[in-house]
């Protein structure tokens, strides 16, 4: 096929309107990978003394060596080497000597117009990324570089390219960065979602960031392409950029992969580019060509010397790492015991649970609270629903306390309504439960007080109770709700739900 | 340069410019009065020893080298810009602590002259370019900091060819600096300036800096010292790059001795050059009066042939010099040599090409308003850089581009490696080795201006050393048949400074004095210059 076939097919429909984005094409394979920017949570940048920290005054920490004032040179900071190396380790890869290599385009967001970044040896090859949902994917590389300076470009646009003028902060240049190359093993906008949430929890828990996509800690791109099912060879990739929060990443992927077999549908060709992500307008639009694209001339920066991360080192680096989340959510499953862990597959209520424990850090107080002698599930369960909701309130709650709270309510001595009240107010303002509750008039009614309430309700409520009877499940909730509003939250909702099965079962049994 | 309005009080600026330069060439093309109204005191170590003893105050020291430039450097153009008023401050500052009983250090009321690619806090640094032009840094190169510490005193900033890519000071914007013995011919480059301020008596000393003899060929033109030393020796923080793999900062003096005091001045490890070597300045003053007795000088011939007759009978007589001291010499071939200069011009012009996109127009220097941020740069560097400049910019992208990085790049680098190597091997039988600095005495100003290569080859004979990153001195050693000095230059392997300086010191004993050199002319009347300093 001819060049001029390419283009003119190419450039006809690029932005041809692809079908429904986020369903899967029958008949056609997505192979995404990811490139994702992690900034480095170091005290100071890459290769100077200036403070490394989000939203200082513009151009105020900033220095000769990161503005490449002529005559500066680098010096690397170890520290950034460190968190690259947890990195590493997390991601499972092979930590080896590395060079920086100097990557020269030209932007006005560049104080040196070239960029220190690593090239053909970088810090970290080969690594794993396993998924919450049992896939893993594959880490090519997680190197060091610099990060530029940020430019708004002032005017409708908001691009370079019609901008009116531009202003450029060089605060964020020479901010450490580790980018994180996945291979291309994703299939679809979900999985990509799914592997960025993973990779931040995983940088997270390895020290190296704070991972705040909002204020660009975190940074992904997307390159995608598209193949019929079953064929092997690759087809024409786009990369996507500007994905500014896990739910744009999805969408933006999605938009892609349509896009992409649509145009192949109709008989285009889909073209090598670059293509931005318009969040307003929920689709990808052309930004810059293979034609356009830059030759980048790396060649070794003579500036810097080689890195040689000896055992030693790597050692004191990743010393005081904590298990990543993975390993730690399969500690919380082996902690529910066995049956429950059968219950905890991917997608299962419990196994969101699991994740979300994990994701705020709560993984240990649950895990301590249930060597305690805590129930598990329930445990998992209030600390993934009332602490999750009050994650500020968790410096006052003991363990000790926690597993008190838990050991009540398993016993029967509190509701489940009381019980969130009680860690509800253990949350806000510290305390004893046992004291809260006595202090509330909490207590579970006696199961004879019970049987006369309940049967009390279900007296007043013929109607409804036959519906009960016939076999309306749902509406067994309208009597909880009534039995709760008579005890005023005093009685335990488990309780009260085998008392009404048991009044439905014996009427069953001996109708009138 | 631009406007008078960059130059700050107390300083000035020269303006830019060929008229000047054109009403020097055809106006005085003979030797400038050697030394006349020089300082009594024409060494770095006299001026340091007076000035502490209080024989003589640095105030004076500085008046009389002020007074000197002004009268002289109108026809030799040496400097970019004279620090009159900051070396004068400079000059009261040290004596007061003298009066106080200090010892500011080594180079105590020195004058000394930067090559105008050392960052001056404060004061403009140009390289020599329109497209820095007026731009003053925000702080000191390491080698300037610790020249002030040392005492020195900083008269100037030299002229150079920008961006120090040249070798006859021709290329700078602000017009070619000439040479002081001869004002027809070029002092060299591309610290001509620097060459030629000491040359001419304008400070003792000077700092330069040498990618490919860029301290070594203009002080052998000159008939001075210039040394470039082991790279990693000198720290680069605030010397502006041209090739960073190959910058060193050297000294360029009228005499071995001072060369080897300003060198233990700027040499030893600096934490802001991550490529300086982690190491302590080493002793090279004591080591001047070791002799030479039996050392072993490999007079290597692929570099004697490269030069002219005359050239090659000094270096001959250089070897002769050191075999009568006890030396074990000895012809040795080294046939890498010849591959030094068509690596250099891939792997330094390749370097310069990044190293100098920074100046884009966006942040400091020149700015040529353009409709778009691209169409700025591109009228910017069009406007900021010279011929010679732009020339090794587009080889060194080329170099670089994506297809031919393997054929040219990769393969100069591997050169590199083999260059490297085959001086190792030399030194395994050798513990220096002997040749020209220069091919040729001075040439005429204007002869290679039109060809390049002509250009690039006069640096021949010193481009194997920055390839190998190994230490080099050039000594005056007699003239050439047109009664120009000649250097010869002392090799050594990496880190060697302490037997170079070593043998350095015997070749400059042994030269004959010709009396063409206006050091060797200053030294012999420098007893009847008191009056006119102390007056």
């Amino acid at each position: 096929m001819s060049v001029g076939q390419t283009s003119s097919k190419a450039s006809k429909s690029q932005d041809a309107s692809p079908r429904q984005p986020g369903v899967p094409v029958s008949g056609w394979e997505a192979v995404i990978g990811l490139e994702v920017h992690c900034e480095l949570l170091t005290e100071t940048k890459l290769f100077c003394g200036c403070r490394n920290r989000f939203g200082d005054e513009p151009n105020t920490s900033v220095c000769p060596v990161c503005l490449g004032l002529p005559g500066s040179l680098p010096v690397l900071n170890s520290r950034a080497v460190e968190l690259a190396m947890r990195i590493g380790t997390a991601l499972q890869c092979e930590i080896r000597p590395s060079v920086f290599h100097r990557k020269n385009y030209f932007y006005p967001d560049m104080p040196k117009d070239y960029q220190i970044s690593q090239y053909d040896e970088p810090i970290n090859v080969n690594g794993r990324l396993d998924l919450p949902d049992g896939t893993s994917v594959g880490i090519t590389r997680a190197h060091l570089e610099e990060d530029t300076g940020k430019t708004t470009h002032v005017g409708e646009s908001g691009r370079i390219s019609g901008a009116e003028y531009s202003l450029v902060d060089y605060n964020r240049a020479g901010v450490p960065l580790v980018e994180i190359v996945s291979e291309p093993d994703i299939r679809s906008g979900q999985q990509a979602r799914m592997y960025v949430s993973e990779l931040r929890a995983v940088l997270v828990a390895s020290g190296a960031t704070d991972g705040r996509m909002e204020e660009g800690s975190l940074r992904v791109d997307a390159n995608v392409s598209v193949r019929r099912s079953g064929v092997q060879d690759l087809g024409t990739r786009c990369e996507v950029k500007n994905l500014n929060s896990l739910r744009s990443l999805a969408k933006a992927v999605d938009f892609e992969i349509a896009r992409q077999v649509a145009l192949i549908e109709s008989g285009g060709v889909v073209a090598q580019e670059t293509r931005h992500w318009n969040e307003s307008a929920s689709k990808t639009m052309p930004l810059r060509s293979k034609e356009e694209a830059f030759d980048y001339r790396y060649f070794p920066e003579p500036d810097l010397v080689p890195i040689i991360p000896g055992d030693q080192w790597q050692a004191e680096a990743i010393a005081g790492m904590g298990p990543m989340p993975a390993r730690r959510r399969e500690r919380l499953v082996d902690a529910l015991g066995e049956e429950a862990a059968g219950a905890a597959g991917f997608g299962s209520g419990l196994h969101d649970q699991v994740v979300t424990v994990v994701e705020l850090g709560l993984d240990a107080l649950v895990l301590d609270a249930v060597q305690l002698g805590a129930d598990p599930r329930l445990t998992l369960s209030r600390a993934a629903n009332e602490v999750a909701a009050n994650l500020e309130g968790v410096a006052r709650l003991s363990v000790d306390s926690f597993e008190r709270l838990i050991s009540l309510e398993a016993k029967g001595k509190l509701s489940a309504t009381q019980a969130k009240a009680v860690l509800s107010e253990m949350l806000a303002k510290g305390g004893d439960p046992t004291d809260i509750a006595k202090a509330r008039g909490f207590e579970v009614l006696a199961s004879s007080e019970l049987a006369g309430v309940v049967a009390g309700v279900v007296n007043s409520r013929p109607k409804e109770w036959s519906r009960f009877v016939d076999g309306d499940e749902k509406i067994v909730q309208f009597f909880v709700g009534q039995v709760m509003k008579e005890t005023r939250g005093k009685a335990d909702g488990k309780a009260v739900l085998a008392e009404l099965n048991r009044l439905r079962d014996s009427s069953k049994a001996s109708p009138d | 340069m631009t406007g008078s309005g960059d130059t700050s009080e107390g300083t000035s600026a020269r303006p830019a410019g060929g008229p000047e330069v054109d009403r020097a060439r055809t106006q005085a093309t003979s030797a400038i009065p050697p030394f006349y109204s020089a300082p009594r005191l024409s060494t770095a170590q006299e001026i340091s020893a007076a000035v502490i003893s209080g024989e003589i105050s640095a105030r004076q020291v500085a008046e009389a080298h002020l007074e000197r430039i002004a009268e002289v450097d109108g026809d030799v153009h040496a400097f970019n810009e004279v620090t009159a008023r900051e070396a004068l401050d400079a000059a009261d500052e040290l004596d007061r602590r003298v009066a106080l009983g200090e010892n500011p250090g080594p180079l105590t009321g020195v004058p000394i002259a930067l090559k105008d690619n050392l960052c001056t806090r404060k004061i403009a640094t140009t390289c020599s370019s329109r497209i820095l032009a007026g731009w003053r840094p925000p702080y000191d190169a390491t080698v300037v900091r610790r020249v002030r510490e040392a005492g020195a005193v900083i008269i100037g900033k030299t002229n150079m060819d920008e961006f120090a890519m040249g070798s006859s000071t021709e290329s700078s914007a602000f017009g070619a600096t000439l040479n002081p013995l001869d004002r027809s011919r070029v002092p060299g480059g591309s610290s001509g300036g620097s060459a030629a301020a000491v040359a001419a008596g304008f400070a003792p000393v000077a700092l330069g800096s040498d990618t490919g003899g860029s301290v070594r060929q203009p002080a052998a033109m000159c008939g001075v010292v210039g040394v470039k030393p082991t790279y990693g020796m000198v720290s680069r923080f605030g010397l502006i790059a041209f090739a960073s793999s190959f910058d060193q900062v050297g000294p360029i003096a009228r005499s071995v001795k001072d060369a080897a005091i300003l060198y233990e001045v700027i040499a030893g490890h600096d934490e802001a050059d991550s490529t300086s070597l982690d190491r302590i300045a080493p002793s090279v003053v004591s080591r001047l009066d070791d002799g030479s007795d039996k050392i072993r000088v490999g007079v290597v011939s692929e570099l004697v042939s490269a030069a002219s007759p005359d050239v090659a009978s000094r270096v001959h007589e250089a070897a002769e010099v050191l075999a009568s001291a006890g030396s074990m010499v000895d012809e040795i071939s080294i046939p890498m040599c010849v591959y030094s200069l068509s690596a250099y011009y891939l792997l330094a012009p390749a370097e310069a090409s990044s190293n100098l996109s920074r100046y884009d127009g966006v942040r400091y220097g020149l700015r040529v308003d353009a409709p778009s941020v691209e169409l700025m740069n591109i009228a910017t560097r069009s406007e900021g850089f010279g011929a010679e400049v732009k020339r090794r910019i587009m080889l060194g992208t080329y170099a670089l581009s994506a297809g031919y990085y393997e054929a040219y790049y990769a393969r100069a680098q591997r050169v590199r490696t083999l260059i490297l190597q085959a001086f190792e091997a030399a030194y395994e039988h050798f513990d220096v080795l002997l040749a020209p600095t220069s091919p040729t005495t001075a040439f005429a100003i204007g002869s290679k201006v039109d060809d390049p290569l002509a250009m690039y080859m006069s640096d021949a004979c010193t481009i194997p050393s920055n390839l190998a990153g190994h230490p080099a001195a050039s000594v005056p050693f007699g003239t050439g048949d047109d009664g120009l000095p000649v250097g010869v230059q002392v090799l050594a392997p990496a880190l060697a400074e302490p037997l170079m300086f070593q043998v350095a010191a015997v070749v400059e004993h042994g030269a004959p004095h010709s009396g063409a050199t206006v050091s060797s002319q200053g030294t012999e009347q420098a007893s009847g210059m008191k009056s006119q300093v102390l007056r």
